[in-house]
């Protein structure tokens, strides 16, 4: 019974989450200094298309509907939290007019989910396993030399890793393409093939600098844990390493680190959408790039609010999955 | 294991520190003897490689490369500091209410703190940008930045104040009549000075970070250089494809030694006052 109280805790602070979250970027756009809807009118009219008064004036129209602003600020705030919350309907593209911004946003997803998900999958067992493995046999050069090389690389933002990876690999180089361009029709091989050719070079970046701080994490991780009493236990027991460092080590090590990687995630996929955007990776990031390019109000709105759903519930897919890798909540 | 942290501080103290020197001194002191605003466009011949005249070169945009770093490497160091210094300013003081005071304060005070963590701030960052026309300036970037990073700091002085609320020493100075302010400053500050200070250094990485960030896709001030935007200038006018590295190498390089210099800098910090304060 605790465990449902404690999922049921935890989907009341997803919601809360999600609503603070969203009522936050409602509430931004009514900050600006300038009005948002002349705003987006001059960044339509620099684009360099003509417009004529009448046609001005229907495109203000549409603006201040699509900005929510008729009625009173209780009333757009409700209506705001409905539509994004609960219908999931952010209108249609102003740029790519009528296409609604939520088939251009189910089009963008699986690539920055697919990119996200893999690298930080890859470098979460990496560094988990080379941080518990250097932390187990801390006074080796080799663990020593690894710490060192983690700490340096950690600090690093994806991009400009991203950046020297592709100063590296495409330009000087020539081993990988510049920026992203699948070809063939999905789920052939001609086209697997092509998306891992083209996500290589964002994925490394994740995955170096990320594995970085889960080698560091879990090497001090293990350290601390090498010297607790059980572990001592099972050692005069006469268990052999690969045992006590697999049972006894390893799954105590591990529980931090899935907290850990929860809190990490809004950081993660901050860092991604730059990253996208360097690479012209297809993902939710350029979306919100091609957003802001063109003016594009209703599908920036739909972007970013996505992007705050996305976060919170990842984060709470993360900390649900804690209680199966953690009996002491599972029958606590 | 605390012999080893200590052992192990002093070198990431050290090294951190040496690094900022390094950086410190090129972006707050060589500013200053910059002949001309390096920022502006054709003041030197275009595309020269690195001599002596040019240390680094020149731009496509006839900017020299050395003195507009110098620049860019000021701007980015005042925007954080400043945002850290506000950030951890207030995230100590909340941090400190919510785990002494406790009750409603503190139910309040956690609820933002947790919400804040999670919403991601760059996206929010790019709506602003969007809504102010596409750039953002250095003082709206670093006032955003502290509403989203107050929160981490917050966080930690609350678990810490916490445990410290039930410390025999706070009880006796209660006894003893001592008032409340009086407490948390002679008494609980202490302790947390150390994280604090390592929250701080963490936090000036953190808010550079986000303004490189969004100034490499060209969201943050045109008018101002600072080391995101001369990657941004690097890349839309094809120093890559030109092989034009130092252009894009020099800010790159200064980011990497800043952001290492940073992060060695406040681990070391709160690795010295982890060992301090279980030897306490």
């Amino acid at each position: 019974m605790k465990l449902v109280g404690t999922i049921a805790s935890r989907l009341l602070v997803w919601i809360l989450v999600i609503v603070f979250g969203l009522t936050t970027i409602f509430f931004v756009p009514r900050f600006a200094p300038n009005d948002p809807v002349e705003a987006m009118l001059a960044k339509v009219a620099s684009g360099g298309s003509y417009m004529t008064p009448s046609e001005v004036d229907a495109l203000r129209a549409s603006l201040t509907d699509a900005f929510g602003l008729h009625g009173s600020l209780l009333s757009q705030y409700w209506r705001f939290i409905r539509r994004v919350a609960l219908t999931g309907d952010f209108g249609p593209s102003l740029a790519m007019y009528p296409t609604p911004v939520s088939s251009l946003i189910s089009h963008a997803l699986p690539w920055t989910f697919g990119l996200l998900m893999t690298s930080t999958l890859l470098a979460w067992l990496l560094g988990n396993l080379v941080g518990m493995l250097a932390g187990w046999r801390p006074d080796r050069t080799l663990s020593r030399v690894l710490e060192g090389v983690a700490i340096v690389i950690y600090p690093i933002p994806y991009y400009i890793l991203a950046l020297v990876l592709s100063i590296l690999f495409s330009y000087v180089w020539h081993i990988f393409p510049l920026t992203t361009s699948v070809q063939g029709t999905p789920w052939t091989w001609a086209f697997v093939e092509s998306v891992v050719w083209n996500s290589t070079l964002p994925a490394a970046s994740i995955v170096v600098v990320v594995f970085g701080w889960w080698v560091i994490s879990s090497k001090a991780q293990t350290t601390v844990l090498a010297e607790e009493e059980f572990v001592r236990y099972a050692r005069l027991k006469g268990l052999s390493d690969s045992r006590i460092l697999w049972r006894y080590i390893l799954p105590n090590a591990l529980l931090p680190q899935i907290t850990f990687l929860a809190l990490q995630i809004g950081l993660m996929f901050n860092g991604a959408i730059i990253m996208e955007i360097l690479f012209g990776y297809p993902g939710l990031g350029q979306l919100i790039y091609t957003a802001i390019l063109q003016g594009d109000y209703n599908l920036l709105m739909g972007t970013i609010s996505l992007s705050v759903i996305a976060v919170a519930t990842a984060t709470l897919i993360v900390d649900l999955l804690y209680p199966l890798f953690d009996p002491r909540i599972r029958h606590g | 294991m605390r012999s080893r942290l200590l052992a192990n501080a002093p070198l990431r103290l050290w090294l951190g520190l040496g690094l900022l020197v390094l950086i410190v001194a090129v972006g707050m002191l060589l500013p200053w003897l910059a002949p001309g605003d390096p920022l502006h466009w054709y003041g030197v011949p275009r595309n020269l490689p690195a001599s002596p005249a040019h240390l680094l070169g020149t731009t496509n945009l006839g900017q020299d490369i050395f003195w507009l770093l110098t620049w860019a490497l000021q701007n980015s160091l005042m925007l954080g500091v400043v945002t850290g210094f506000f950030s951890t300013l207030i995230g100590v003081f909340a941090g400190l209410s919510a785990g002494y005071l406790g009750g409603a304060i503190d139910r309040v005070l956690s609820f933002f703190m947790d919400a804040f963590v999670c919403v991601p701030s760059l996206p929010v960052l790019i709506l602003l940008a969007a809504l102010f026309g596409g750039q953002l300036s250095l003082p709206v970037i670093g006032a955003t930045l502290i509403v989203f990073n107050w929160p981490y700091p917050a966080r930690q002085v609350r678990a810490v104040a916490l445990s410290m609320r039930e410390r025999q020493f706070v009880a006796v100075a209660w006894f003893s009549g001592e008032s409340r302010v009086r407490i948390l400053v002679r008494h609980i500050f202490p302790y947390i000075a150390g994280w604090s200070m390592a929250n701080f250094i963490n936090t000036v990485l953190v808010a550079i970070a986000a303004e490189t960030s969004l100034a490499v896709i060209g969201l943050s001030s045109a008018q101002r250089a600072t080391l995101g935007t001369m990657i941004y200038w690097a890349l839309k006018y094809q120093a890559l494809l030109a092989k034009r590295y130092l252009w894009v190498g020099a800010p790159v390089t200064a980011v990497v030694v800043l952001f290492v210099g940073l992060f060695l800098l406040s681990s070391g910090i709160a690795m010295r006052s982890a060992a301090r304060r279980s030897g306490a």
